[in-house]
């Protein structure tokens, strides 16, 4: 279960809004219990696809570094992205997949017409074939 | 000569949760090659099934990425920290 909090649900849903037709993109910071992931912070990214904005993303390795350093300041980790399916549905594609790395939660939504949609967490399985759907609880409550 | 790796978070599950493995190599191709013989299930997330590095799965030897070296034939020394960086990348549609 990925634990995500209103007013960062809605932010996440901002970013989506404002970049469409682009995709956003942005890093989860958080806790992971072993069970449970909650979800504390965000940093959202520049989408690095200047060819290809509309459905394609791309975050780099020093983006990455700066997102893993700005959870590590709080005491948490980076346990996820999240992006933006201009006009297409809230699931991997087949580029997502073989981009997947295992491990993080990949929280994916629809922005149709500018408007948010549907958003849905997803795992890479370990042999990289398929994903496991994460569910979303969503609760009360502001930023850490 | 011993060199250590460091394993990203997503990828510490396959390497016995570890954050950093100290490996005897030469160059940053044997290292990776010590690494996944010892840990086989790390492969398929840095490798392509042709053989090649990932191309979301950077290699920084001392802060300085591979690409801009010898990629994986820069040779290492004792000391060196050899460190596995993702990228991430994706997109809507095919
Ligand atoms: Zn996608």
């Amino acid at each position: 279960m990925l634990i995500l909090k209103q007013s960062l649900f809605e932010q996440i849903q901002a970013h989506g809004a404002r970049d469409y037709p682009s995709e956003c993109c942005g890093a989860l910071l958080g806790q992971d219990s072993g069970t449970d992931r909650t979800v504390l912070g965000l940093v959202p990214l520049a989408n690095q696809r200047e060819d290809s904005p509309s459905n394609r993303f791309e975050i780099t390795s020093e983006d990455v570094r700066l997102a893993e350093k700005a959870a590590s300041d709080k005491g948490w980790e980076l346990i996820g992205w999240y992006h933006s399916h201009p006009d297409s549905p809230a699931r991997p594609s087949e580029f997502d997949r073989e981009q997947a790395w295992p491990w993080y939660s990949y929280i994916i939504f629809r922005v149709e017409k500018a408007e948010p949609q549907e958003m849905r967490s997803w795992r890479l399985k370990d042999d990289r074939a398929s994903y496991d759907e994460e569910g979303i609880e969503y609760i009360a409550g502001a930023p850490a | 000569m011993p060199v250590k790796v460091m394993i990203p978070t997503p990828l510490r599950q396959f390497a016995d949760k570890q954050e950093s493995v100290h490996l005897e190599a030469g160059t940053v191709g044997d290292a990776l090659s010590a690494l996944t013989s010892q840990f086989s299930d790390l492969k398929r997330h840095l490798y392509s099934d042709d053989g090649r590095l990932r191309s979301f799965v950077n290699v920084y030897v001392n802060d300085e990425d591979i690409r801009y070296l010898q990629r994986e034939k820069t040779a290492v020394q004792q000391g060196d920290t050899i460190s596995i960086v993702p990228s991430i990348a994706g997109g809507a549609k095919a």
